[in-house]
């Protein structure tokens, strides 16, 4: 007697897959309306491995981990509203979102680059590794939240609008530029608790920042020449992203966030 | 009361946890939508819950008799139903109950006898209490002396729907899509620290007050020691339950507005009343001495509402997930975007409230005197 079990694969693929239509140029369009977020992904991964270099993904409503377990540089094209985790340890597309992202967009993301054409939920970036982040609008609670880095691996996340409390916390390395650009004039951020229990990594604001506004841990200074060409670079393909003018961000000042200390809380249970 | 430990909970833990999915809406002027529309947007986040408990919170959906307190009650035995309909009928005129109408489902398992009463406080009784004391009285009579009964709904022109199952299915089975509401609230419940049951399921309510909730009141033993004082018995097995309560005393009974009522349950922290000028420092001072046990502390987005208004509330540094969206008269809550764009493609507005500040909705006059043709009752 033999025993058959199905693959992994198989099981996974056990329920309804989009209907998959074709672009003139070959691309992929995938119909996600109803379909449960294991059988796209598995269906996004298999069209992969058949050769997709580009997949255009439409009526998403809410499935998670876009993204995930796709280790090639392909291009995914993400029409609605994306589900939380999206790009989770992501090691290797560019998604590019039109229309908003939730929660945990980047979540410990190793490699690739995501565009978003709208805001971003909480804890954008959680435990980033590698890779960028373009958000054009606004972000809400603990984005950055532990990003690290190691070596020449520096994650990156550029926000074009504002954020909201405990911006930047735990932050153990990589770069945050922070724009503000939907700020109506005299305006500031209001996000409280910014970089609280940072210990590595560096933020920069355009705009002013209040002291009370950040944690103790954190420090504020201007940027160094070598940060400004940084953060030029970044407006620069921010602007070519999204639009908008790269001498009118520029001509605002930024305040860069770092950290006082590598371990603020070195004495707190070493005693 | 039901004692649910002695069946599911052999070791008798009593710890209070949940983590969950809300979606709510409510139009401003009073228009209706019937329950497909909150069923296919929690039916979208499925995978917050986990079947072991789903509910819904309607308001509006019996405008034929809107001075009456609808009664949606669940009895383990008939023996309960006759006990519990006996002492019905020595404090309330009434009509007959009735079934609650539902349609089989095969997710919806073990359901208790399910029926309803449209019920009137018989005057006599009152002994200057009001009608709705009166009514809440009588909820914890029967919820804690009568074996195997519960009272789940009994508000006026409103009800409260819930079962152990997902939430999509418990609306498919109690026939929700038949109801028009001007108001929707509903919760996947994903229990982690008490034993899922009919009644644990959200909306928790007394009288209309209801509250759909995630995440966890790790103050629960103090707000429940306060409440308890003020005439609450907390009955179902889990820690939403003292919110409804809360809201309740502070509004109905002591008659604070809204929004202060929000400023009890999660007040600005201390730096921040420090920072207030005289007048906003002494009143939150004033809330937070008087109000202190019921501080909600501990991470929550919940939903509660009561007859023409509905508010969705945040922790103050928002350890749960809560986006608002806005489209003409109507204000959706829910714990992600996309089952609002699913059941409302275009959206004038979607932001992520700040932790502590509350977004209220309102039915505007004419709406109100439709609805609630009593109003609100102004106490004392």
């Amino acid at each position: 007697m033999t025993w058959e079990f199905a693959s992994p694969g198989a099981f996974a693929m056990a329920g309804p897959t989009g209907k998959i239509t074709y672009q003139p140029d070959g691309r992929a369009v995938v119909d996600a309306r109803g379909i449960y977020y294991r059988q796209l992904n598995e269906q996004l991964r298999q069209l992969v491995k058949t050769g997709a270099k580009e997949i255009d993904v439409i009526n998403v409503y809410g499935q998670r981990y876009l993204g995930t377990s796709i280790p090639e540089h392909v291009k995914l094209r993400i029409y609605g509203t994306p589900g939380n985790d999206m790009a989770f340890a992501m090691h290797g597309p560019e998604i590019e979102v039109f229309g908003n992202a939730q929660d945990g967009l980047g979540n410990t993301m190793d490699e690739g680059e995501v565009i978003v054409h709208g805001s971003a939920g909480d804890v954008l970036a959680m435990s980033m590794r590698g890779g960028s982040l373009w958000v054009k609008g606004n972000v809400g609670y603990r984005c950055g939240i532990h990003m690290k880095e190691y070596g020449d691996k520096v994650p990156l996340v550029v926000i074009g609008g504002s954020c909201q409390d405990f911006f930047g916390e735990y932050m153990a390395g990589g770069s945050v530029v922070l724009l503000g650009l939907g700020l109506a004039a005299g305006e500031t951020h209001k996000a409280a608790f910014m970089g609280t229990g940072m210990h590595a990594g560096r933020i920069f604001v355009r705009g002013t920042v209040d002291p009370g506004q950040v944690g103790k841990e954190v420090g504020l200074t201007e940027p160094d020449a070598a940060e400004l060409e940084q953060i030029r670079a970044a407006v620069r393909r921010y602007v070519e992203l999204f639009g908008g003018d790269e001498a009118e961000i520029m001509a605002t000042p930024f305040v860069k966030m770092y950290p006082k200390s590598l371990r603020p809380y070195g004495r707190l249970y070493a005693y | 009361m039901w004692d649910i430990g002695k069946k599911q909970n052999p070791y008798s833990d009593d710890k209070l946890h949940d983590a969950c999915g809300i979606f709510a809406m409510m139009s401003r002027s009073g228009r209706t939508f019937a329950g497909d529309i909150p069923i296919t947007a929690m039916e979208n986040m499925h995978d917050r819950g986990n079947g072991l408990g789903g509910g819904f919170a309607a308001y509006g959906i019996y405008p034929d008799w809107p001075e009456l307190f609808a009664f949606h009650l669940m009895f383990e035995t008939k023996e309960a139903k006759a006990e519990t309909e006996k002492y019905l009928h020595q404090h309330f005129s009434s009509m007959d109950g009735e079934e609650i109408p539902t349609r089989p489902h095969p997710g919806i398992t073990s359901a208790p006898i399910l029926f309803r009463y449209f019920l009137r406080p018989n005057h006599h009784l009152l002994e200057g209490l009001s009608e709705d004391d009166f009514v809440v009285q009588r909820v914890m009579h029967i919820n804690l002396k009568i074996d195997g009964a519960f009272v789940f709904s009994s508000g006026r022109n409103m009800g409260v729907f819930k079962a152990v199952g997902h939430t999509e299915d418990v609306g498919r089975f109690f026939k929700l899509d038949e109801y028009e509401a001007y108001c929707w609230t509903a919760h996947s419940r994903f229990p982690t620290n008490t034993t899922a049951w009919w009644g644990g399921a959200h909306p928790f309510s007394v009288l209309d007050w209801t509250v759909v909730h995630n995440g966890e009141i790790s103050s629960y033993g103090t707000n429940r020691n306060y409440l308890e004082m003020q005439g609450y018995f907390c009955t179902m097995h889990t820690d939403t339950e003292v919110i409804a309560y809360a809201m309740d005393l502070l509004a109905r009974r002591h008659g604070l507005p809204i929004e202060m009522v929000c400023k009890v349950m999660a007040p600005p922290l201390w730096k921040d009343i420090d920072q207030m000028a005289q007048a906003d420092r002494d009143l939150y001072t004033t809330l937070r001495v008087i109000y202190g046990p019921l501080l909600m502390n501990g991470p929550f987005s919940i939903v509660m509402a009561h007859q023409g208004e509905m508010v969705a509330l945040g922790d103050r540094i928002r350890l749960r997930p809560l986006v608002a969206a806005e489209r003409d008269d109507v204000i959706y809550i829910a714990s992600e975007e996309a089952p609002i764009r699913l059941v409302e493609p275009t959206l004038d507005r979607v932001w992520i409230p700040k932790g502590g500040e509350p977004v209220i909705v309102r039915l505007d006059d004419a709406a109100m005197a439709k609805a609630h043709p009593e109003g609100r009752q102004v106490l004392k």
